[in-house]
């Protein structure tokens, strides 16, 4: 297992020795002659991306990649998904082994410059937080002290953990595992008293715990996670498609049109509708696709609304309130730019 | 004289040079040095343009910025203001801490259970024949996984620590045992402690001189060890046979004072330790099996003990046959002890693959990581490679 991570990153090292530099539409046209888009995932984390009892690949993040291949090839379901590390998965994205890389990856300075990376327009807005034995009687972060924290490698949650300790003055013992699985078996276990990572994940992983009532979130938010799909820099043109299908999801909630209305919107006189579906047509076109790429995607994903509910919203065993992710209209944070 | 002359008329002046031998192999060698090395520098070069072309930075200038992330265990100061320099060494000294006491332990145990293997006592070779066949063939990432699982699903939480004895606690976060407060006599005993190793040596070199001239044997085992024993203890009691222990305590949520020490290194220790054993027994074994009944009958009947038979005739020839085995046994233990990352000890893959996702350098720390362990590999062998000429040419 650890020889194939290592074989990953050095596979991943060639590759960059040895190839090419992408060119605007290098990539588009790649995934046509290809057939398929190739997203990285985690495929660890219930409500984002995980294969279902059937083998199906369920999640927000996996509903993202749908959407992108649905734009590209008016067909949700020509996606190859690829697991990945948190350590394995920006070197595979700048080998090229990934066209995007859809694994709940917060946007931050470093990974937007010394990286070489291009962030697409939030799906999830989330913030680092802990949980805890409820049996500890801890009721804030700032009770931390001394305590061990379970803690996932190579993730922006190891130094935003470092960072809010150093900032209280708390002393800390971190336990730091690679595979998300064995960390959160460690903590359930009881080696660690404080399991810290996005509250989203704390609240799929206490979803699967062997008994979830033992388990506290705390309502401290240490951090901003603005959760993107990421590509790489030097190919504009696959930065556009991603970074609108994303933005195409949230319209499509403030329009007011999903998978279900979407036919009967065909025939709206609104122009913005219009415009979105391609009945005006332009807008696909600009982006090297088809004009009803807006169309594919809400006909066979649905909007960001229904892609929230189904995977990660109250009525799921996650149970997350939209919160910062419900449309600025709401109160919250999704506010994307107009498709025209 | 008819034969000069046929010679010299055979041998013509002047060979071109791709007729000669040893010029055409020269020639050749050149030839694909000089290819491997344009290969190298074209990997290199367009390695460089393409992560410049992808705007990734390059270079090692990352090592003094700050790291900011934590690591769970550091034989030296270490905080997360630290820079990545620093990190990283944090990694290397633990993978050499896990290396070097595994090593140790794993030659002692493979030893004892290779000899054992041989036993008369059909219990006893039976039972070390078991656990060869039982370690060596289950896969060393299985092993770490067992004994980790082990320790904190067995193990009770902190607050139901088991007391092992005063001060000694047992649970889930590791084995907690006190130590001595810190205190100036320590140093003091430490050098009296260096001081009777050079004085043992120089005994058991008068000892054997002695033996050798005048056929009187000297009990060197028993009087070196009392004055290892002795010199530190008598440093202690002059420096005023400080008592004062470091207990642990429970306060919060763990035990503070006294050492740690972590499930992760334990089970680390442990599997790598009981899996390169069995190794390194059947090569113990092989060893000895390698020197002819004759030698040893031969022995004993000049009336040796059991004991002295295997120091002095078996164990010197066996050493020949076992050491370059057991040499590539020892790189197993340090290169094996890259997997802690499953187990989340906090080892040099570990801190590098942290630094290669927080910088994005994959290229450096990948490179970096191979420099590390070849350096332990080569160091390793070189040094017995030493020990190697060295017992081969006492014994002759």
């Amino acid at each position: 297992m650890k020889l194939f991570k290592l074989c990953v990153v050095a596979v991943a090292v060639i590759a960059i020795a040895t190839a090419g530099v992408a060119v605007a539409g290098e990539t588009l046209n790649a995934v046509k002659a290809r057939g398929h888009i190739i997203a990285g995932v985690n495929g660890g984390v219930f409500g984002f991306s995980i294969p279902d009892e059937k083998g199906v690949w369920r999640g927000l993040d996996v509903d993202t990649a749908r959407a992108i291949a649905a734009a590209v090839f008016g067909d949700a379901n020509k996606v190859k998904y690829v697991p990945l590390t948190a350590v394995q998965r920006l070197p595979a994205l700048q080998a090229k082994e990934i066209d995007v890389l859809v694994r709940n990856t917060t946007q931050t300075l470093t990974r937007s410059t010394a990286n070489g990376l291009n962030f697409a327009h939030v799906n999830y807005y989330d913030g680092q937080g802990f949980m805890v034995w409820k049996r500890l009687g801890v009721r804030s972060a700032a009770e931390l002290h001394g305590a061990t924290v379970c803690v996932l490698p190579g993730t922006t949650t190891e130094m935003n953990a470092a960072d809010f300790f150093r900032a209280n003055g708390m002393r800390w013992k971190p336990v730091v595992i690679e595979s998300t699985p064995e960390l959160s078996k460690a903590y359930f276990a009881g080696r660690c008293d404080v399991l810290t990572s996005d509250m989203s994940q704390l609240a799929a992983h206490r979803s699967v715990a062997p008994n979830p009532d033992e388990h506290v979130l705390l309502p401290q938010i240490i951090s901003k996670e603005p959760l993107c799909p990421v590509v790489r820099h030097g190919d504009d043109q696959w930065y556009d498609v991603v970074n609108w299908t994303v933005m195409a999801l949230i319209n499509a909630e403030e329009l007011g049109i999903n998978s279900k209305n979407v036919d009967k919107t065909l025939m709206s006189t609104n122009p913005k509708i219009q415009r979105f579906l391609g009945v005006t047509p332009g807008m696909g076109k600009n982006l090297g696709l088809d004009d009803k790429w807006a169309y594919n995607i809400i006909k066979q994903v649905g909007n960001y609304g229904e892609i929230y509910e189904r995977n990660v919203g109250v009525h799921t065993q996650l149970g997350l309130e939209r919160g910062l992710n419900a449309l600025w209209t709401k109160g919250g944070l999704m506010y994307a730019a107009p498709i025209r | 004289m008819a034969q000069d002359s046929t010679e010299s008329t055979l041998v013509p002046a002047k060979i071109p040079f791709w007729h000669d031998p040893t010029k055409r192999a020269i020639i050749s060698q050149v030839v694909v040095l000089g290819m491997v090395g344009m290969l190298g520098y074209y990997l290199f070069t367009n390695t460089l343009a393409n992560l410049e072309k992808q705007n990734i930075a390059t270079g090692f200038g990352f090592f003094s910025r700050e790291a900011s992330f934590e690591i769970g265990e550091s034989p030296i100061p270490y905080s997360a203001a630290d820079n990545y320099a620093r990190a990283l060494l944090v990694g290397v000294l633990n993978t050499l801490k896990v290396s070097f006491i595994g090593i140790i332990l794993t030659v002692i145990l493979g030893t004892f259970v290779g000899i054992a293997r041989l036993s008369a006592n059909w219990l006893v070779a039976k039972l070390a024949a078991i656990y060869i066949e039982v370690m060596q063939n289950i896969p060393v990432l299985l092993h770490l996984f067992f004994w980790y699982v082990v320790f904190y699903e067995v193990f009770p939480p902190p607050r139901q620590a088991l007391k092992l004895f005063t001060g000694a606690y047992l649970c889930n976060r590791g084995l907690i045992f006190p130590v001595p407060e810190a205190h100036p006599a320590h140093g003091y005993m430490a050098l009296a402690f260096v001081a009777g190793c050079v004085a043992v040596w120089l005994l058991w070199r008068w000892a054997k001189r002695r033996q050798e001239k005048t056929g009187q044997p000297f009990p060197v085992f028993l009087v070196s060890l009392t004055i290892l024993l002795v010199l530190p203890l008598a440093t202690w009691l002059l420096g005023g046979a400080p008592l004062k222990m470091n207990v642990p305590a429970f306060r919060g949520f763990n035990f503070q004072g006294g050492i740690t020490l972590s499930p992760e290194f334990a089970a680390l220790l442990l599997g790598l330790v009981l899996y390169t054993a069995a190794f390194v027994a059947e090569i113990v074994r092989a060893g000895i099996q390698a020197i002819s009944r004759g030698q040893v009958e031969a022995a004993m009947s000049m009336g040796l003990k059991p004991a002295q038979v295997l120091r002095l005739v078996i164990l010197p020839q066996a050493l020949r046959v076992i050491i370059p085995p057991l040499t590539s046994q020892m790189l197993n233990v340090t290169k094996n002890s890259s997997l802690a990352v499953a187990i989340g000890f906090p080892d040099f893959v570990s801190v590098a693959n942290t630094t290669i996702n927080q910088t994005g350098q994959a290229i450096e720390g990948i490179a970096l990581i191979m420099v590390v362990y070849l350096f332990f590999s080569l160091t390793t062998s070189a040094f017995m490679n030493w020990y190697n000429k060295r017992t081969a040419l006492v014994e002759r």
